[in-house]
C-alpha cells in the first residue's frame, strides 16, 4: 500500500500545544505541505507573531524570527529585503494582525513589499482568554462583551482582506475557511498561489483564513465548525479579492 | 483496501475526523491517552476508502493515510 497522507516534511516532531479542536494545527499543516510542494523549505524564513500561534518557530521546520507585537510584516520586509532570495512569510492571527498591527499589515500591502502574510481570524483574542478583538462579530460575547459586542460602544467588526484589497501594492487576497474537508483543500490552493506569487517575485500575498477557538467560543470543536459556517462566513464572505493576473 | 493509523499520544479527542469520515467508522477510544483524552480509532478498517478526509481536518497530525494502488 502507498502513503497518501503523512505528516509534511516542513514539520518538526514537536506536539501542538493548542486547545483540541483549535484549527491553528491544520493550518500550520496547509503551510509546510505547501513549502514541501514547491520546494521551499530549505529556503524559508518564518516570522512568528503574538498570540497563540507564538511558539510557531517550534513547529515550522525552517528559519524563523518571532515579532514583537503587530509587527511582523516590518520584520518580515527586513528579512525580506536584505535576502531577496529567501521565501518570507508571516503567520498572524486576528488579534495581532487587524489589532496592534494593523498599521504594519496596512503600510507593507500598500508598499507591495514581497511577502506572504497567513492570516487567521477566529475573531476573538485567543492566548488572552477569550476578549473582543477588531474581528469579533456583532452580538458576539466575550469576556470583554458578554452582552454580546454591541456596535454602538464597540463599532463593528473589521473586514481585513476586503480592506487590503484596495490597496493597489497588494497583489494576492483570498479569505478561505477550515471547517470542512473541501474548504481546508481550498484553502490549501490559495495558500499554494500565495507562495507562487512571492516565488514569481509579484508582490504581496495574503491568505485571510475563518478557523474556530473551541475554547473561546464556548463550544465543542464540532459545533465550532457550524458556527464559522453559519456566523463567520455570513460576515466575512470566502473569495478571492485580488489575484496575482490583475496586478500590474 | 485502505488503512489509516493514529499517532495516539498525539491525539487531543477533538473528534474532528469522527465528524468528516463519510464512513462513519471513525469512534472515540473508551481508554484515555497521556494527555488525558480519549483517543479516535476505526471500528472497522475494512470500510476505509481511503479518502483521507480524517486526515485533512485533524489538527493535530495525528492520522496517516495508506491505499492499495497508490505508488
Amino acid at each position: 500500500m502507498g502513503v497518501v497522507f503523512e505528516r509534511p516534511k516542513s514539520l518538526t516532531q514537536q506536539k501542538f500545544h493548542y486547545c483540541p479542536g483549535c484549527h491553528h494545527g491544520i493550518i500550520h499543516r496547509l503551510v509546510a505541505e505547501v513549502l514541501d510542494e514547491l520546494g521551499l523549505q530549505d529556503r524559508t524564513i518564518a516570522i512568528a507573531s503574538v498570540g497563540c500561534s507564538v511558539f510557531a518557530y517550534d513547529y515550522f521546520d525552517v528559519d524563523a524570527i518571532q515579532a514583537a507585537h503587530g509587527r511582523a510584516p516590518a520584520v518580515a520586509t527586513g528579512v525580506k529585503r536584505s535576502r531577496p532570495e529567501s521565501i518570507v512569510f508571516t503567520y498572524q492571527g486576528d488579534g495581532d494582525l487587524a489589532s496592534i498591527g494593523a498599521a504594519e499589515i496596512i503600510h507593507a500591502a500598500a508598499r507591495g513589499e514581497n511577502i506572504t502574510v497567513i492570516f487567521v481570524n477566529n475573531a476573538i483574542y485567543g492566548m488572552t482568554g477569550g476578549q473582543m478583538a477588531p474581528t469579533t462579530l456583532v452580538g458576539q460575547e466575550t469576556t470583554t462583551s458578554p452582552q454580546g459586542r454591541n456596535p454602538k460602544n464597540a463599532g463593528y467588526p473589521i473586514r481585513m482582506s476586503e480592506m487590503l484589497a484596495t490597496l493597489p501594492g497588494a497583489s494576492y487576497i483570498a479569505r478561505t475557511s477550515v471547517h470542512d474537508p473541501k474548504h481546508v483543500r481550498e484553502t490549501k490552493k490559495a495558500i499554494k498561489e500565495a507562495f507562487q506569487v512571492q516565488v514569481e517575485g509579484k508582490g504581496f500575498s495574503l491568505v485571510e483564513v475563518l478557523s474556530a477557538c473551541p475554547t473561546n467560543w464556548h463550544m465543542t470543536p464540532v459545533e465550532s465548525l457550524e458556527w464559522i459556517k453559519n456566523e463567520m462566513i455570513a460576515y466575512y464572505p470566502l473569495g478571492k479579492f485580488k489575484s496575482a493576473e490583475e496586478a500590474k | 483496501m485502505a488503512k489509516v493509523s493514529f499517532r495516539e499520544e498525539l491525539c487531543k479527542g477533538c473528534e474532528l475526523c469522527k465528524q468528516a469520515c463519510p464512513k462513519g467508522i471513525i469512534e472515540m477510544g473508551s481508554h484515555i491517552n497521556a494527555m488525558g483524552y480519549h483517543p479516535a480509532q476505526v471500528t472497522d478498517m475494512s470500510k476505509c476508502i481511503g479518502c483521507a478526509f480524517c486526515a485533512w481536518m485533524c489538527p493535530d497530525v495525528v492520522i496517516t493515510v495508506e491505499k492499495e494502488g497508490k505508488a
